[in-house]
């Protein structure tokens, strides 16, 4: 069998047999539900094994047809990008199922089985090279998430999903819109009908066209990314969400978005991509997105929506580095987004760890935690680094690749996205000071117990993963760097010019490759 | 054993010490979790200095106060093998890269040239950072020995060294790093450690809020030097000093004389980030509130190495900042009128460590004088003495506040003289050093960057002046200190007055070595005027000065020099001039302060500039009142609404009108569309009526219809 379709079904499979056990067996779902996470895991280490960096295209590839009359195939497989958000999600699988441990009570069966079908949907959004086989992975995601919010959540868990389902999902339907448009697009120029992302590069759609697809698809994935200002489900999904249901979100349902750009947007409409206006409004909403969220989060009273919040900020670095266009600005991106996952992910159980004992996320209800629980003060403590992005920590190797593409696009705005990273610092360094440092002034407080073993356990690959990416970042890299450099061609063809051999012919008429720098870059 | 290979090592060593202390030193140090563990509502031990009756300490503590300076000394040791080794090559520079850490991919420079983005993890040891490593672990040593003693009643012992020497392993990077991203990892680093250790006492809300403004101001600074970096590696292509000096020296960039162009930003950008970390304005703020940490922390970090990261990452873009005269300039001017404003406010202030804090800001301002006029090895100079008399009345303060049970307050000090004499003297040494008395450290120092600002092409009159007028402020507020401290009559309470006692030899010991540096270590940098000593007394010049080498403008430089240096009676005149002016400031002191007093005299001397001085010059509210109340929470608050109400608005807006059309759609469908249905049905029946009559279904009924119609055709045929 295809080591990626085994990786992708894995956790079907294990969904399948989770099923067969009894309800009232609790014991026994949880442990086979952890197992199961293992599993899907392990499952992936074949991919990482033999991939092979030096090819750019995609590997592991599958292929059956569907429903053939419409073109639709089973189409599947992966590139560095995909692969690494790939690992992404069978990790963040592992330690979102071991936080649920004692979280988790009510329903446990269903819970877990909810938790397996997001994994199915996740993995399959990553490995789909068939657009309607991605867009059936797209919206499967939302079902288990929908049920995760709305029946594990918070006090409004219902309005949360609620909007958040009916949000993302205007969303698609308009990111639907646009694939069908391609659709009918590839059936008019080649009578063939397909949904193959490598057949529908061969479309030469005209300018106006590829705006409104680009448009739709826009929708589509700025929902889910989420950019400002389509962020707002966010906070309230995330809030109410229950923490491993808010670790998945963050870590890996947000990603699905800035990956819908970089493997259908940017590479499926090249000359809308690079419009001046998109990348303008793209790139503005990016580092609106960033100041925005980083100074909304200094105001936050409630400790989840403040991290939620940061999200905002976070990811509009990560659209940031994509609207850059340049290797560097979508490499940085690539590696943030894989970063976000980590650094966000501990932040998220951070809380979840605090909600667990007290049962409040009010930030106020906190303080001076680290006299009771130094183990969670120090846990805690390299999760507000890694986000703040300081180096030899994951954050910084991403941050500081995004901010170097994005200075060689604009330098303006990668100024101005620099001042996000003050704020990030403020925001967590205030948030730390409030709820860790500083007296026990609430006794409640003070008979906490410190993290259990289980919960160091859950925080360890967050860990070593956010070291080993800042200490050595060269085989992530490595994996991406041919997906990056296609994508960088596609959109900008002949990117990897030395241009600097011809100065005398770029005074003379103004040529392409200046230009295409300042339809990419705008204003300096 | 051929160190200079191994010199990745030297940041190593305290790395180690700092992984054990920080992992099983809870273990070694028992007492340490009581002090993090006290019950709330019972006040815990509001920082040093409560009832210091004895110095024993926990045998296992022995291990820390044995592991973590040894660390430290293992890395000087190493050091001094790799300087030696050093001075032997030929070339004095030997760049060792262990594998590249950042590798990210191509991009396009400023002139469209294809290059790499990469950044490795390699070090570089030239004469420039061979002066850096040996002040680092050496005077870190020194602090690392003090501190056992000083922190022995303190709880968090492992914390505190294991932080300690986590600063020592990024600050050894910080400084040995080949390219400005390893750099600015360890500038990142020695910032969170300076923020961990300012908020060592972190159950302080005070000590707290310091470290968060250290960490957060600095931010700012850091932000430039980030842009500063990326601009560099558009002009240059890389961020590794030997190439973008290989670049440089290739002619490719071209001095800015003319205007203020990308490379003038780039380096005033870099600049804007050593403002932050060598506390320059507008940036320096936030190390006078860093006196919260604990002094050894305020003499290592916040007066002898971190603070002087600055000068030096200047000092290593020297070949970029020969080729901008205008951010020269703009380096000078800053640290001139730093210099001048931080000595203004130590004039008046009573703490004794925020006096020695301002002092170092002022300091450092000194330094980038000289660094700014384009006399790198003199900035360097004065980062040299400057640590060892820093240091040492740093540590000399902490020895005073423990012998006065943790009173900082100098108004309340007096006639220490004799209780506590060894920190006396060594203090003495120190504040004769820092004021410039020929022949101790200090001098030597100040009277070359002053001698420099006013020689050399890039100085200035204007700037002479201020350091000259700041020479005598720094001779004042030193002495102003010494003799509120150690002269006089005793104003302190009976109980404090009762413990007085000398610290320990683990603390007086470091200070009598650091006394020596301070009288002794000018020597290696002596005036060239004093042509009666021998070039060895100049070695540090020597040593120092070929890395700064580079091209026309060093030779421009050179040739200024040389024709200034003719005129030996001026300069003889001035350094008379400032030497004067220092002892004067010294004997004013003494006039005020040598005698008895009750209001400080300095209230009556400054008059009304005595409350804006004592609140330094409103900077910190100013700032308070715009940043932080202003942009950032305000700004905050003001957002957090706009999201709730508008943007989110917008979303249940929405969300609300659709609930709306459906209702009308609802309404519509039930009162016109299935209205007019209902409607036409109700005609139907009403126009059914009487058809209805006859359908009724009854067989009786239709029988009867039957028979009746029959009979009624049977009749009409019976008359028909």
């Amino acid at each position: 069998m295809n080591p990626l379709s085994l990786a992708l079904w894995t956790p079907l499979a294990c969904l399948v047999v989770l099923l067969a056990i009894p309800a009232s067996q609790k014991t026994a779902i949880k442990v086979w539900a952890n197992a199961a996470a293992l599993l899907g895991a392990a499952a992936m280490l074949p991919l990482l094994a033999g991939f092979d960096k030096s090819n750019g295209g995609f590997q592991f590839v599958e292929r059956a047809p569907w429903a053939p009359s419409l073109g639709v195939q089973y189409y599947i497989g992966v590139d560095g990008i995909s692969l690494l958000l790939m690992a992404l999600t069978a990790v963040t699988a592992v330690v979102a199922t071991l936080s649920s441990w004692n979280a988790i009570e009510d329903r446990v069966k269903q819970y877990y089985a909810m938790l397996l079908l997001l994994q199915v949907g996740m993995l399959g959004v990553f490995a789909s090279l068939d657009f309607i086989l991605f867009y059936v992975f797209w919206e499967l995601v939302l079902v288990p998430m929908y049920f995760l919010i709305g029946v594990w959540g918070g006090p409004r868990k219902l309005y949360a999903a609620i909007k958040f389902f009916l949000y993302t999902l205007t969303g698609s339907v308009l990111m639907l819109l646009g694939i069908l448009t391609l659709f009918f697009q590839h059936w008019t120029q080649f009578g063939t009908p397909t949904f193959e992302i490598d057949a529908l590069l061969r479309l030469a759609m005209p300018f106006w066209m590829q705006q409104w697809v680009f448009w739709a698809l826009f929708i589509g994935f700025a929902i889910k990314v989420p950019m400002f200002p389509f962020h707002t489900w966010l906070p309230d999904a995330h809030t109410e969400a229950p923490t491993a249901g808010s670790v998945i979100l963050a870590a890996v349902l947000l990603k699905m978005g800035t990956y819908g750009f970089l493997r259908f947007s940017l590479p499926l409409l090249p000359e809308a991509s690079i419009d001046r206006t998109i990348v303008q409004v793209l790139v503005g909403l990016s580092i609106t997105g960033i100041l925005y969220g980083a100074l909304v989060c200094l105001m936050q009273k409630d400790w989840k929506r403040l991290v939620a919040y940061s999200s905002v900020s976070h990811l509009g670095f990560c659209t940031l580095g994509i609207f850059s266009l340049n290797p560097n600005g979508i490499a940085g991106s690539v590696i943030q987004q894989l970063n976000h996952g980590i650094s966000t992910g501990m932040l998220f159980l951070v809380v979840g760890v605090m909600y667990e004992r007290r049962h409040t996320r009010e930030i106020s209800e906190y303080g001076g935690l680290a006299h009771r629980m130094p183990l969670f003060a120090t846990v805690f403590a390299f999760a507000v680094l890694s986000s703040a992005g300081l180096p030899l920590l994951n954050g910084f190797v991403g941050e500081f690749t995004i901010l170097q593409g994005a200075f060689e696009a604009n330098r303006f705005s990668a100024a101005l996205a620099v001042v996000g990273v003050i704020l990030g610092a403020a925001y967590l360094l205030w948030l730390y000071q409030r709820t860790t440092l500083g007296q026990i002034t609430n006794m409640k407080n003070n008979l906490l117990p410190d993290l259990s073993l289980r919960e160091l356990v859950v925080f360890a690959p967050f860990i070593v993963w956010a070291f080993s990416i800042g200490l050595y970042s060269k085989p992530y890299f490595e994996m991406i760097e041919r997906p990056v450099a296609r994508i960088v061609e596609r959109v900008r063809p002949g990117y990897f010019q030395d241009r600097s051999q011809a100065p005398a012919l770029a005074e003379l008429a103004p040529p392409a490759a200046p230009a295409t720098r300042r339809e990419a870059g705008g204003s300096r | 054993m051929n160190f200079l290979d191994l010199i990745w090592l030297i940041p190593l060593f305290p790395l180690a010490g700092a992984a054990v202390m920080l992992l099983i030193g809870r273990r070694l140090d028992p007492q340490g979790a009581s002090h993090v563990a006290l019950a709330p509502g019972l006040a815990p031990d509001e920082g040093h200095g409560q009832g210091h009756h004895g110095h024993a300490f926990a045998s296992t503590r022995r291990l820390i106060a044995f592991f973590s300076p040894g660390a430290v000394l293992l890395s000087f040791l190493f050091s001094m093998a790799a300087v030696i080794q050093l001075s032997s090559l030929e070339k004095r520079s030997h760049e060792v890269i262990l594998y590249t850490w950042i590798s990210g991919l191509p991009f396009h420079t400023a002139t469209g040239a294809l290059a790499t983005f990469t950044a490795d993890w390699g070090f570089l040891l030239d004469p420039l950072s061979s002066v850096m490593i040996l002040v680092i672990t050496g005077i870190g040593f020194l602090i690392h020995v003090y501190a056992t003693g000083y922190m022995a009643h303190d709880g968090g012992y492992y914390r505190f060294f294991g932080y300690l020497n986590l600063f020592v392993f990024f600050m050894l990077t910080l400084v040995l790093a080949n390219n400005y991203a390893l750099l600015f990892a360890g500038w990142e680093g020695v910032g969170l450690c300076s923020y961990l250790l300012i908020g060592f006492y972190f159950h302080k809300k005070s000590a707290s809020d310091a470290a968060n403004k250290a960490f957060i101001v600095n931010r700012v600074g850091d932000a430039g030097f980030l842009i500063g970096m990326f601009l560099l590696l558009s002009l240059t292509g890389t961020l590794r000093f030997t190439q973008m000096n290989e670049t440089l020296a290739s002619g490719a960039l071209t001095a800015e004389t003319a205007g203020f162009g990308a490379l003038s930003l780039a380096t005033l950008c870099l600049f804007a980030g050593a403002t932050g970390k060598s506390a320059q304005l507008p940036l320096y703020v936030w190390l006078p509130d860093a006196m919260e940490g604990p002094t050894p922390v305020s003499a290592l970090i916040h007066a002898a190495t971190m603070v002087t990261a600055g000068v030096y990452m200047v000092a290593r873009s020297h070949a970029l900042y020969a080729l901008t005269p205008e951010t020269s300039a703009i380096v000078m001017g800053t640290g001139a009128v730093t210099a001048i404003l931080a000595a203004s406010i130590a004039l008046v202030q009573n703490d004794i460590k925020r006096v020695l804090a301002y002092s170092t800001v002022s300091q450092l301002g000194y330094m980038f004088m000289a660094a700014g006029a384009g006399a790198y090895w003199v900035a360097v100079f004065h980062l040299y003495t400057h640590a060892f008399f820093k240091a040492l009345l740093f540590l000399g303060s902490g020895s005073v506040i423990h012998a006065m049970s943790g009173e900082q307050d100098m108004r309340r000090m007096g006639a220490l003289k004799d209780r506590i004499p060894t920190t006396f003297r060594t203090m003495f040494a120190g504040s004769v050093a820092i004021a410039g008395i020929p022949g101790l450290a200090g001098f030597f120092s100040k009277d070359e960057i002053l001698w420099q600002v006013f020689s050399a092409p890039g100085g200035s009159m204007a700037v002479y002046a201020v350091g000259l007028i700041t020479a005598a402020l720094t001779a004042f507020y030193m002495w102003r200190l010494m003799f509120m401290t150690f002269y006089g009559e005793p104003r302190m309470d009976e109980a404090t007055a009762r413990r007085i006692h000398e610290s320990p030899v683990s603390m007086t010991l470091p200070l009598i070595v650091l006394a020596a540096g301070s009288v002794l270590a000018g020597w290696i940098g002596a005036p060239k005027l004093w042509s009666f000593l021998p070039d060895s007394f100049r070695a540090f010049e020597h040593w120092l000065l070929p890395v700064f080498t580079h091209g026309t403008a060093q030779a421009a430089s050179e040739a200024g020099h040389a024709a200034a240096h003719h005129d030996t009676g001026l300069e003889w005149a001035l350094m008379g001039l400032s030497v004067a002016i220092a002892i004067g400031g010294i004997l004013f002191a003494r006039s005020l302060y040598g005698k008895r007093w009750t209001v400080d005299p300095i209230e009556s001397l400054t008059g009304p500039l005595h409350k804006p001085l004592l609140n330094k010059w409103y900077v910190d509210e100013i700032y308070n009142y715009l940043f932080v109340e202003g942009l950032a929470k305000g700004g905050g608050r003001l957002l957090g609404v706009f999201d709730r109400h508008i943007v989110d608005g917008g979303v249940n807006g929405s969300g609300w009108l659709t609930r709306l059309v459906s209702r009308a759609s609802i309404w519509w469908d039930t009162w016109i569309i299935d209205g007019a249905i209902r409607v036409s049905a109700l005609l139907a029946h009403i126009a059914s009526f009487p058809m209805r009559l006859a359908q009724t279904g009854q067989v009786q009924t239709y029988a009867t219809v039957f028979l009746l119609g029959v009979a009624l055709f049977l009749g009409w045929r019976w008359f028909a």
